[in-house]
């Protein structure tokens, strides 16, 4: 009987060891993974019983926790909401964190590595945990200005510091209250959200980055940019100025905007296109220059590229695979070319940075609890996309362009602004969405800015970028310009 | 009751073995208070671990101490001193380590749903602590008149065949209408009017224990010795195949009527480790785990909550399953918990174990590995193996072949049952749905478990009492 015993002892000592085994697993090699899982609310809990870290622009909290007599101890607030939406994000009881309260999650709740000290510091001691704080690149007057020229207007405002990368203003509207989605009630979190989600104009989206247009007119500055670093064009290059323009294989027709020939003459100049903002040169010289021409000068500012300002930007598209008419309508940013305001601000900031193209930021440096710097985000060169010369040459025409051209609105008096604005056609009865991009000032630019008007500002398709996009730059440049 | 003073310590043993002796004078060289000094010395600890329990539950979850303490901490304390007491006197050479294992386990268990009541809100005759103490208290008094009643292990022998008869009239109870009831789709529970319920199953599983001892030792040489050999194996006669047939029925029909996998898998385990200890044949033990995996295939095939089970089981994160009624979410929300807890736990009371659903029943340990971390739970794990492996001792120990048999039965459900619960909150086998012994709320488990120790508490006395050349 002992015999049988011992062996029954073995195996009840191996039902132990699976016990021993598992629980290990769980509790050590899964742990990181079923925490980081969507579905644990334990991990938004905790995130709410830390003292999270506040979001700071220029040394004032935008988002902040305050103190609160509930299970949840911390209320996130956010002073300005609707202004500054699109870059906090908000933090929900019941799912999943947006913004940089999602993207800088394990920072503000200090559970990122480099706090692992101040975790351990602060087990010893008894004091409660707190998340390190965040200061962003935003700059106020910038931000308030956007906010206030966009009016009533669907859309965006993107301004950006060419040398640096630094974002200075991103606005999205129509805007939403993060306040709402904060509170310590699941039932009214859910009413809120469930309101957002369903409004037509999506206000939840934030369009500087996730919205994608087809851009227009201002994609017209990536072909020029592909012309002339081709070294086979100049400015000074001709094409013929018809009237209408057969697309090759198709019956469809392009015109210029307005209608009539490019200027005058039977021949038009590239530079004097682009001051116009003529649609049938670009098709030809799109024509002459042929996609994978087009497509690697996009892909060079960041078009089909995945980067993160640390938000997860869109990726804005400069598609494949293009026939005859498709590359003559891509030249002038229509088919399937998309862009989000950023990608569009990179491209000015980038012929304002004499070509060489800086990693778009949003984050400054993240604080610790005791405001002893825990990372600093230094100003990061992308690559550089085009000759100092060729940059020279675009600004000048789109200085050109707003002194005398198609982007006139966008002037302001003692200043050379360069800028380049963009009518796009959507499906065929759908309203136009107008753009606007440029910096300056052009001969040391601290100020790149593009404007995004969807839904032709509410006049259709009789609305255009000079109309409605180009003033609300003007407002927004005056406005930092007089700072 | 002075110790003798020209003996101690481990002289005794050698001292005893030569000589065979006369019990009166075997019994003296046992030194048996030094045995219960031991167990008070233990005993002491875990009434001093169970108090510092509740009052870090309440400083975690309440930032205060308040008086329920009082209640909680000092009534289980003094139940279990009083057991102590009844040992000292009717049992004095029992086994020091059972009680102090179970009864810190049973105040661990008391602290942690004192931890979800607060979570909940939930006070006076609402609060399960509250419940499982005055339960406790009973379960207590229950081992106190087994070991005060049954003065020697082997009157139960007598009563092998009524021990059956009583195990199948408990099982079967829950099925009578109008005493029945269901519990989230197991019908394994009885309850009269809408007051008391109680899990007649736990009790059964001791009988079952009883009756198979009785049972084995009575049949074994007709079940080991007869037979064809095929493959290097002696078969049994088919004629000796009803008991395991029977005992298979039974728990088949657990699965299917009262839709309870774990309690059947419990019931059956425990047969047939008793059945391969009581006739050392491995063919037996083939032969159940093939008809008993043969019944789980076509259930699982068959029957949809079985089915959910092993769905839930293998494919737990995936995100249909997660969201399906009667799917992985509790599962889940478990592995969540464990996960929270890490290695060194939250801390009592800082946790949120309230997240699982019947976090202090059938989830109770993924709620203190939470709390106490795989640190708290290694712990809890040792105290079990070492109440499993004092049990097996008398089975090593012992020289009555139902003695022997029925400890080892007795030790060996306490450790299935561990497995299965344990091992299904933490994925090693399907979840079903069985107490954590000792530790679990819930009233008929801990009467179950109190009366298995103290059955064992009095057989390791036996055993010690008793004169023989070998130990």
């Amino acid at each position: 009987m002992n015999r049988e015993l011992k062996r029954v002892s073995i195996v009840v000592m191996l039902m132990f060891v699976a016990l021993l085994t598992s629980t290990t697993i769980i509790q050590v090699f899964q742990a990181d993974s079923l925490t980081a899982d969507a579905r644990n609310t334990r991990t938004l809990y905790d995130s709410y019983s830390v003292e999270r870290g506040a979001i700071l622009v220029a040394g004032n909290p935008i988002a902040q926790s305050m103190p609160i007599a509930d299970d949840y101890k911390f209320q996130r607030t956010y002073s300005n909401g609707p202004l500054y939406a699109p870059i906090t994000g908000f933090i929900p009881i019941n799912g999943s964190p947006t913004g940089l309260e999602h993207a800088l999650n394990g920072e503000l709740s200090g559970t990122s590595n480099a706090q692992f000290f101040d975790k351990i510091n602060s087990l010893i001691t008894g004091q409660n945990a707190k998340g390190a704080s965040v200061e962003v690149t935003i700059d106020p007057v910038a931000q308030q200005a956007a906010w206030d020229a966009l009016g009533d207007l669907t859309g965006s405002v993107v301004v950006t510091e060419p040398k640096t990368g630094r974002i200075l203003a991103m606005v999205s509207k129509p805007g939403y209250d993060p306040n709402l989605l904060t509170v310590h009630d699941n039932q009214r979190v859910t009413d809120s959200y469930e309101s957002l989600v369903s409004d037509d104009t999506n206000p939840l989206i934030d369009r500087a980055i996730n919205s994608l247009n087809p851009p227009g007119s201002v994609f017209k500055l990536v072909v020029v940019t592909a012309a002339l670093e081709s070294g086979k064009f100049t400015p000074e290059s001709t094409f013929p100025n018809p009237a209408t323009f057969q697309l090759p294989g198709s019956t469809s027709t392009v015109i210029n905007s307005g209608g009539g020939t490019c200027g005058g003459g039977d021949t038009v100049t590239i530079a004097t296109a682009l001051r116009l903002s003529c649609n049938i040169p670009m098709a030809e010289l799109g024509l002459q220059l042929g996609e994978k021409a087009i497509r690697d000068t996009a892909e060079k500012f960041g078009f089909n590229t995945d980067y993160s300002i640390p938000l997860n930007v869109s990726q804005s598209a400069y598609p494949l695979e293009l026939d005859d008419a498709q590359l003559a309508l891509s030249a002038f940013g229509q088919t399937s070319v998309r862009a989000t305001p950023l990608q569009m601000a990179m491209v000015s900031a980038t012929i304002a940075n004499g070509g060489v193209e800086m990693a778009p930021n949003l984050v400054d440096q993240i604080l610790a609890p005791n405001l002893s710097p825990l990372q600093s985000f230094e100003p990061r060169t992308m690559k550089r996309v085009m000759s100092a010369e060729t940059a020279a040459t675009i600004t000048q025409m789109m200085v050109n362009g707003v002194q005398d051209g198609a982007a006139s609105n966008a002037r302001i008096d003692g200043v050379n602004v360069a800028g380049k604005t963009g009518t796009a056609e959507n499906a065929a009865d759908d309203p136009y969405t107008l753009w606007f991009t440029g910096f300056a000032p052009a001969e040391d630019p601290k100020y790149a800015i593009s404007v995004l008007v969807e839904d032709g500002g509410g006049l259709g398709q009789t609305g255009y970028g000079n109309l409605l996009a180009a003033p609300i730059a003007k407002r927004v440049l005056e406005a930092v310009l007089n700072k | 009751m002075m110790p003798p003073s020209n003996s101690r310590g481990t002289a005794t043993d050698t001292a005893q073995r030569p000589q065979g002796a006369k019990p009166g004078r075997v019994r003296r060289l046992h030194l048996p208070q030094k045995l219960r000094n031991l167990e008070l010395f233990l005993l002491l600890i875990a009434c001093g671990i169970n108090a510092a329990s509740v009052v870090l539950v309440q400083l975690g979850a309440l930032g205060r101490i308040d008086t329920t303490l009082v209640l909680l901490g000092a009534g289980l304390s003094v139940l279990v001193l009083c057991l102590h007491v009844v040992l000292r006197v009717v049992a004095r050479d029992a086994d020091p380590f059972i009680l102090p294992i179970a009864s810190l386990l049973n105040g661990i268990g008391i602290a942690m749903i004192y931890r979800i009541d607060i979570a909940n809100n939930d006070a006076g005759w609402e609060s399960a602590a509250v419940r499982q103490t005055v339960w406790s208290a009973l379960a207590i008094a229950c081992g106190i008149a087994v070991v005060l009643v049954i003065r020697n292990h082997r009157v139960l022998f007598r009563y092998t065949y009524v021990a059956g008869f009583i195990a199948v009239v408990l099982l079967l109870l829950p099925l009578v209408p109008g005493l029945g009831r269901e519990v989230s789709g197991a019908r394994v529970w009885i309850g009269i009017g809408s007051f008391a319920t109680f899990q007649p199953g736990e009790i059964a599983k001791i009988a079952l224990a009883v009756f198979f001892a009785g049972y084995l030792v009575r049949n074994r040489d007709s079940l080991s010795m007869v037979g064809k050999r095929l493959l290097g194996m002696r078969f049994p006669r088919l004629r000796d195949l009803g008991p395991i047939l029977v005992v298979w029925a039974l728990s088949m029909s657990v699965i299917i009527f009262q839709r309870d996998l774990g309690t059947a898998l419990l019931y059956f385990g425990l047969f047939l480790v008793m059945l391969y200890v009581a006739t050392g044949r491995l063919s037996w033990v083939l032969l159940g785990m093939t008809l008993f995996l043969g019944g789980a295939l076509i259930a699982s095939q068959t029957l949809q909550y079985v089915n959910g089970r092993f769905t839930n089981w293998l494919d737990a994160l995936n995100p249909d399953v997660y969201g399906a009624s009667g799917g992985s979410y509790q599962l889940v929300q478990g592995l969540f918990g464990l996960a929270k807890g890490g290695l060194i736990g939250t801390g009592l009371g800082q946790g949120r174990p309230d997240i699982t659903p019947v976090p202090q029943s059938d989830y109770i340990i993924a709620s203190l590995g939470e709390e106490l971390g795989l640190a708290g739970l290694f712990a809890i794990l040792a105290l079990y193996l070492l109440f499993v492996a004092r049990g097996f001792r008398i089975g090593f120990a012992g020289n009555d072949d139902f003695g022997k048999l029925l400890g080892v039965g007795l030790s060996f459900v306490v450790a299935l049952q561990c497995f299965i619960v344990i091992g299904g909150v933490t994925r090693v086998i399907p979840l079903t749905g069985l107490t954590t012994p000792f530790l679990a709320a819930g009233g008929s488990s801990l009467v179950a478990n109190w009366i298995i120790a103290a059955l064992l508490l009095r057989l390791s006395d036996t055993l010690r009492n008793q004169p023989r050349l070998v130990v």
